[in-house]
């Protein structure tokens, strides 16, 4: 309990809940299953029953921490961050699977599969395997999982001339951009160095995330701690930080301090210096800093803010980037969560729930003309992927290809 | 504020004594007062084989005991200034922690020295606590702040006692279901209007109740109305005086500490904060009231407990703070008047006999909640001596209903219990858990009328909306369970309003107020409270 800071302002924030029930009806788990009481429930109302180390309700393991009560509590209360954090109490209580090990640790599974690529994709796309994963670990055997792209974006940075460029930024490309899709991340360094930049990639680990929304907040917080120990003198010396994995951005910016509880000069500067990617864009756009040599891309696509991108509290800069390009034509989805919350729906327990959440979502994607479904989260990409079969791409794609490059 | 009893509900569900019908009960021990005193009294007479009839002229446990912070004593607040007081509180408290362990809390208590504290009295402490058996341990600043992170971080000594929280409620509730088990008979709302004398003997009392009132015979009465006792005495003739010390306390919305925690000095206003259930409580003040039925608090009082409650726990103030609320201790003073705190907390048996002349009368006062026990035993005992028996008490050695197995209350287990009937039980009171089942139960167990009664029972409303959401779904169960008109639920449903808006007001602010605006739409926006049918001589009294 060191790290807990000693005025527990997360806690704290029950105060100003006046029972309105606005985060329950926002709650899109709460909508979907009877086995979550909402987010009132196990928030603001369960946390004055709550005893540090005590935990008793359960029911509170089905939050998928996707953030939107948060977002829509009127009155302040940080309704998914006191979730979290009890939820962690009831994994230190309880015995915790396997699964949640193994799902929480991606830069772990990155290493170890990357050189052996094809044969770890074989075995996750292999039926008889998943059968076997979803009776022996409870993953659920038709859950979204990633490819591993069999090489690393870290290992093509090291090796990347940049041309010379007057400014510099630094770039928190997280674990999927590495092991699973390191080829968003060389396009993210491509549009960066198109409008002059030099992209820094410092040395860097998964952030903790995943760990910390398993519950498992202790080595949640020494990952985060290395990861900051590494940007940190990137940002002191005033270099901006842009992430591509939205959810990972929002740790470094929020959550490793409001959830985990981590109150430390590393973390301030690293969390004032970080943008989400499109954030970072968007701004530079506003300062007329943005080149907009777009080529048209006649396509229609739609796009999908995720709740960890709405967490973030800075609108939704994606839409203003792909208005820029000619002739795309933008489908704004107005649906609060794809259901999959980062590890939450590849649970054999949860499967059907994340689907459920996800259905309106993933309806107005399958019935809309789209060619492309755009979204910043990876997880999410691969959850929409996954239920509607169409294909799934970060905005800094379609910027990409619409620079020409 | 005041606490005046309102005599609204029946009080069904008692077995009906003999000789009743005909307005008459004759019993051997007839005690007056329902607090934890009279209730303990009724219990270890009942034990004793008495045939016992408690008489109170409120709901159980409404005058003072209900009207405390929950603090089960170790004693350790009155090592160096009452060690009598002290010595009883530990002992009481050993007792308790066996016997009604399903009341209890074990949270510890933690004395600290706080930067306007005295710090040599942490040593005279020591040394008291050594002297009058309570177990004291001293830890390091470092730990307690570990132990309860929102202390003041400029505490300069912390030790560690047995205090514990207590729900005077359910303490109560369990003497009177054991008491009964003994096949004593319980009153609730029956109000002594006179006392009976038979020449230089009392020989019992006539109480008003719901159904008209009752002659009841016995050969000893027990005063044990706390505060009142002075009114109860007066109506035997006798002369008690008893100084209602008015003691005013703020509960917070959610606990902010889970030890109790005192001030490490020579006791004064303000210095102890309580972990109760889901909230804290700090307290209190002590000032003389002329009329233990009719006192206010004033803001500055009210104001005097936000400034203590910043010096234990620094940011106190910006918290929520969901009502205020007072008691009166029965301070008992043989001669002239004191300050209040100098008045010894420890209690007294007055046999009437030797002091006034009255036979078969007797009154038992001070004293606190966590003595209630002793009080009870030497008041039963003094009670033997006029009957000219001799009786063993038991009550140390046998456990309340639903006591006894060493497990104490633990505030997550409503949380706990919630869960096994998530999904098929409605929720009446979110704040505090209140499932519909407990509610129909309690209904059907008090028949009452008043949803405070319920409250007191199932904290009903007691959460940070203070009824907000749960008065109006609990009123319509009310209604279904019970024969009341319609007029009467919306009578039930006001005055539950009205009791909840006494503790409210005197301190809205903040996130508090912003709750009561909701409450106040939806009662008067969208219920229109105020024009709800009733009869018009119910309309007269809300």
């Amino acid at each position: 309990m060191t790290d807990e800071p000693a005025f527990d302002f997360i806690r704290d924030s029950l105060d100003h809940c006046v029972k309105c029930t606005i985060c329950e009806t926002a709650c899109p788990v709460a909508n979907a299953t009877p086995l979550f009481p909402g987010p009132k429930y196990v928030g603001p109302q369960a946390e004055r029953f709550r005893t540090p180390g005590s935990s008793d309700d359960g029911s509170l393991d089905y939050c998928s921490g996707c953030g939107i009560c948060s977002q829509a509590c009127p009155q302040g209360v940080h309704v998914a961050e006191i979730n979290s954090r009890a939820r962690a109490t009831m994994k230190q209580q309880r015995r915790m699977p396997l699964r949640d090990h193994l799902l929480s640790r991606p830069s772990v599974e990155g290493r170890l599969a990357t050189p052996v690529a094809p044969l770890a994709n074989f075995v996750l796309s292999n039926r008889i395997f998943r059968v076997l994963a979803e009776r022996t670990l409870g993953i659920h055997r038709s859950a979204p999982l990633p490819t591993f792209a069999g090489r690393t974006f870290q290992r093509w940075a090291r090796r990347h001339r940049p041309a010379a460029a007057e400014r510099e930024v630094v770039y928190f490309h997280g674990c999927s951009a590495n092991y699973f899709q390191p080829e968003l991340a060389e396009m993210t360094v491509a549009v960066l160095e198109h409008n002059g930049f030099r992209v820094l990639v410092p040395p860097q680990d998964c952030c903790g995330l995943p760990l910390q929304s398993n519950g498992i907040f202790d080595t949640a917080r020494s990952y985060v701690r290395r990861l900051v120990g590494n940007l940190a003198p990137y940002a002191r010396a005033g270099n901006q930080i842009v992430a591509t994995s939205t959810s990972c951005g929002l740790m470094l910016k929020r959550e490793a301090r409001e959830i985990l509880g981590i109150e430390d000069d590393d973390l301030r500067v690293v969390s004032e210096q970080t943008y989400d990617i499109c954030e970072f864009l968007a701004d530079l756009d506003a300062a007329g800093q943005l080149r907009t040599d777009f080529r048209a891309v006649p396509m229609t696509v739609t796009y999908h803010a995720p709740c960890q991108q709405q967490g973030h509290g800075i609108g939704k800069p994606a839409l203003d980037l792909l208005a820029l390009i000619p002739e795309l034509k933008v489908i704004e989805l107005d649906r609060a969560c794809c259901g999959i919350a980062g590890t939450y729906g590849i649970k054999r327990e949860k499967y059907d729930i994340a689907m459920k959440v996800g259905q309106g979502l993933f309806d107005d994607i399958t019935s809309s003309a789209a060619d492309l479904s755009v979204c910043d989260s990876e997880t999410c990409r691969w959850q929409i992927t996954h239920a509607t079969g169409r294909p799934s791409v970060h905005p800094v794609e379609v910027l990409h290809r619409a620079y020409g490059l | 504020m005041t606490s005046a009893a309102i005599s609204s509900a029946s009080a069904a569900g008692q077995p009906a004594p003999a000789g009743r019908a005909d307005g008459r009960i004759d019993c051997d021990v007839l005690v007056i007062g329902g607090g934890s005193t009279g209730a303990g009294v009724a219990r270890d007479a009942a034990m004793r084989g008495f045939s016992t009839v408690l008489v109170e002229r409120a709901d159980m446990a409404t005058g003072t005991t209900g009207r405390f912070h929950g603090l089960l004593h170790s004693g350790g607040r009155y090592v160096v200034k009452d060690p009598k007081a002290a010595q009883e509180c530990i002992g009481e408290n050993i007792i308790l922690r066996r016997i009604a362990d399903d009341c209890i809390e074990d949270t510890g208590g933690l004395f600290v020295t706080t930067p306007i504290d005295d710090p040599g009295y942490a040593d005279r402490f020591i040394q008291g606590c050594k002297a009058t058996g309570i177990e004291v341990q001293e830890i390091g600043v470092a730990e307690a702040l570990r132990r309860e992170p929102r202390l003041n971080p400029r505490i300069s000594r912390a030790l560690v006692v047995p205090d514990a929280t207590v729900d005077a409620w359910k303490m109560v509730w369990s003497c009177v279901r054991s008491a009964t088990q003994y096949g004593a008979t319980v009153l609730p709302y029956h109000e002594v209007i006179s006392v009976i004398r038979d020449g230089s003997r009392v020989a019992g009392a006539v109480v008003r109740g719901p159904g008209g009132e009752l002659r009841i015979r016995a050969e000893v009465v027990i005063n044990a109305a706390g505060a009142w006792a002075g009114k109860i005495a007066a109506m035997a003739g006798c002369e008690v005086k008893v100084r209602p010390g008015k003691g005013i306390m703020v509960a917070t919305n959610h606990r902010l500490v889970n030890t109790v925690v005192n001030r490490c000095e020579m006791p004064a206003d303000g210095d102890i904060l309580v972990p109760i259930r889901t909230v804290s409580v700090i307290g209190t003040t002590d000032t003389l009231v002329d009329d233990p039925d009719d006192w206010p608090i004033s803001r500055q009082e009210i104001d005097e407990m936000l400034t203590a409650g910043e010096n234990l726990v620094p940011g106190f103030r910006e918290s929520r703070t969901l009502r205020v609320w007072g008691g009166v201790r029965p301070l008992f003073q043989d001669e002239g008047p004191a300050e209040t705190r100098d008045v010894t907390r420890a209690h007294a048996v007055l046999d009437h006999r030797a002091r006034d002349g009255v036979e078969a009368f007797l009154t038992i006062t001070g004293g606190k909640f966590c003595t209630y026990r002793l009080m009870a035993q030497d008041a039963v005992d003094a009670a033997c001596g006029v009957l000219g028996t001799s009786r063993p008490c038991r009550t140390a050695d046998e456990p309340l209903p639903d006591s006894g197995e060493q497990k104490f209350y633990r505030i997550g287990s409503r949380l706990a219990g919630r869960e096994r009937t998530l999904h098929d039980e409605q929720l009446i009171c979110e704040c505090e858990l209140v499932r519909r089942g407990a509610l129909e139960e309690a209904i059907a167990r008090r028949g009452a009328a008043s949803l405070d009664d319920i409250r007191r029972a199932l904290r009903l409303g007691m959460g940070p909306c203070q009824g907000g959401f749960c008065t109006y779904r609990a009123t319509g169960i009310l209604h279904q369970a019970t024969n009341l008109s319609a007029a009467e639920a919306n009578r039930a449903l006001l005055e539950f309003l009205q009791e909840r808006w006494k503790g409210l007001h005197p301190l809205l602010h903040g996130d508090q107020l912003r709750q009561a605006w909701l409450d106040d739409w939806i009662f008067q926006g969208v219920l229109d409270v105020e024009h709800l049918p009733l009869a018009e001589q119910e309309r007269a009294r809300v």
